[in-house]
């Protein structure tokens, strides 16, 4: 009786175990923080987050969700799956998106105005604007509502030559590159999120890659 | 020894506590019962809560008093017998039960429906309202979306704008509404709380009444950022409000331009939209 009970008690206490590291290594698994490049002498020139955006991340940055729209973040010379930022504090902030993606279209046209960034303007391909010309060109945005930024990234025209549906995707690929500054504040986490529901084929476009982090969203934390 | 009149002791017991406390409960606790006084309609909810305390707090002493009074005075010794005498039934206090909680419950009731019907308790109240409040109105429209509440003044050219300000001691009416998905409008100090719902106008009244901040958050789970769909609002005076609302049209001159014609809903275009 008293092995038996002892075996049971062994067994369920396996369970429970196998059961908590599952749960854990699920909840645990994100993808690494990926550090702003700093900018000047010991980053007195602020730092640089340089973006890409693609149609379809592919089975090489996500064997399990190739056919996920996602961003791509530029490290060590060369592009990795993660939307896990860390930024300096009180800084200025480049951003530079590189976007292969097609046009979406905003639910929400008033996203289609950069906010909270430098001048509350925005660079596409070398112009500088405060605004789409139209919601409906927008692809994706990069928003982070905590800081009060949203940034609308325009879409790669359907007759455009030479796209890519698939990461890794070069600069001889057709692309709308999008650049802007903010200035962080005190240190903090935020999130971040596409404003566009991209996520093709999902509930209001706004499952799968929207809401996972390391495709369409995730914190950005100021240190 | 003869047997005490338990009931009689009991009910002077209780009796004596609930005069105590329920005084207390009402003037000393219910001042400071949420959600506060930021709005007429938060106000409204404080006398509610405190009504509901001061109802509930008989009650709650009844079982306290009863549970004690058990413990101390039908503790049975070392040695006692076991079990006492079976009690099958007693009409008279079944009855008095019956009746007094009926009583309750019925009469929360017709008080609930009665502050509902003043003027909507902050609530919302679909697109066509059974109550809606007399003399002018400032609409403001709520638009729910993943993941993010955003506010047009109809007003004041249609702007939208990332935050809600609003006048003090003036009596707002909201549009609620959403893009997407099921949101849920909050904003707790001001005692307002109306679903956010795709293709539905929502409409909620509520009236400032002190300059504050106050919170605004998403009350239904609605993905994977509804914990971080939460901002901050604030009531204004007239003047400042005045001149806020100028520098928002100011501001955002140019997704203006790019925005519908104001609507109580949008039905965005599917035919360029993923999903």
């Amino acid at each position: 009786m008293g092995k038996r009970l002892v075996v049971i008690c062994a067994a369920v206490a396996l369970v429970v175990a196998l059961i908590a590291l599952y749960i854990s290594s699920w909840v645990t698994v994100v993808p690494p923080s990926v550090d702003a490049a700093s900018v000047g002498p010991g980053g007195s020139g602020g730092a640089q987050l340089t973006l890409q955006t693609v149609a379809a991340v592919g089975p090489r940055l996500s064997s399990s969700r190739p056919h996920w729209v996602s961003y791509l973040v530029y490290r060590n010379g060369k592009w990795e799956r993660s939307t896990n930022f860390t930024l300096p504090a009180n800084s200025l902030v480049r951003v530079t998106v590189y976007n292969y993606d097609g046009e979406s279209g905003l639910r929400n046209p008033y996203f289609s105005q950069p906010q909270g960034t430098t001048g509350g303007t925005e660079v596409v391909d070398g112009k500088t604007v405060r605004a789409l010309d139209s919601p409906d060109y927008a692809s994706h945005t990069f928003a982070i509502p905590g800081l009060g930024i949203f940034v609308p990234i325009p879409g790669v025209k359907d007759d455009a030559k030479n796209p890519c549906d698939t990461a890794p995707c070069a600069l001889s690929n057709a692309h709308r590159t999008v650049t802007f500054s903010f200035r962080t504040g005190g240190k903090g986490r935020f999130r971040w999120q596409c404003f566009v529901p991209c996520a093709a084929g999902t509930i209001t476009g706004f499952g799968g890659a929207m809401q996972t982090i390391g495709y369409m969203d995730g914190f950005v934390k100021v240190v | 020894m003869s047997e005490p009149n338990h009931a009689r002791r009991l009910g002077a017991i209780w009796l004596v506590a609930t005069l105590i406390a329920t005084p207390l409960v009402i003037f000393v606790l219910g001042p400071v019962l949420p959600p506060g006084n930021g709005s007429e309609q938060a106000s409204g909810h404080v006398t509610d809560n405190t009504v509901l305390m001061a109802v509930m707090t008989p009650v709650l002493l009844l079982l306290i008093v009863y549970f004690v009074y058990a413990l101390v005075a039908f503790r049975q010794e070392p040695g006692g017998i076991l079990e006492g005498p079976a009690i099958r039934g007693n009409a008279r206090v079944q009855i008095a039960w019956i009746v007094v909680t009926s009583a309750i419950v019925l009469s929360l009731a017709a008080y609930g429906t009665a502050r509902l019907l003043e003027d909507g308790a902050g609530s919302g109240g679909g697109s066509s309202p059974v109550v809606v409040p007399a003399g002018p109105k400032l609409q403001v429209q709520v638009i729910g979306q993943q993941w993010a509440f955003t506010y047009r003044y109809p007003s004041y050219g249609g702007v939208e704008t990332p935050h809600l300000v609003l006048p003090v001691g003036q009596m707002v009416e909201l549009h609620v509404t959403s893009l997407d998905v099921v949101h849920s409008f909050w904003a707790y100090q001001l005692g307002v709380k109306a679903d956010a719902n795709p293709g539905q106008d929502n409409i909620a009244f509520v009236k400032p009444t002190e300059l504050e901040s106050f919170s605004v958050r998403c009350s239904e789970l609605c993905g994977l950022w509804h914990g971080y769909m939460f901002d901050h609002g604030n009531v204004v005076s007239a003047a400042d409000f005045k001149s806020w609302i100028a520098q928002q049209r100011v501001k955002f001159a140019p997704s203006q331009k790019l925005l519908p014609p104001y609507s109580t809903t949008y039905i965005p275009e599917p035919a360029r939209r993923a999903g």
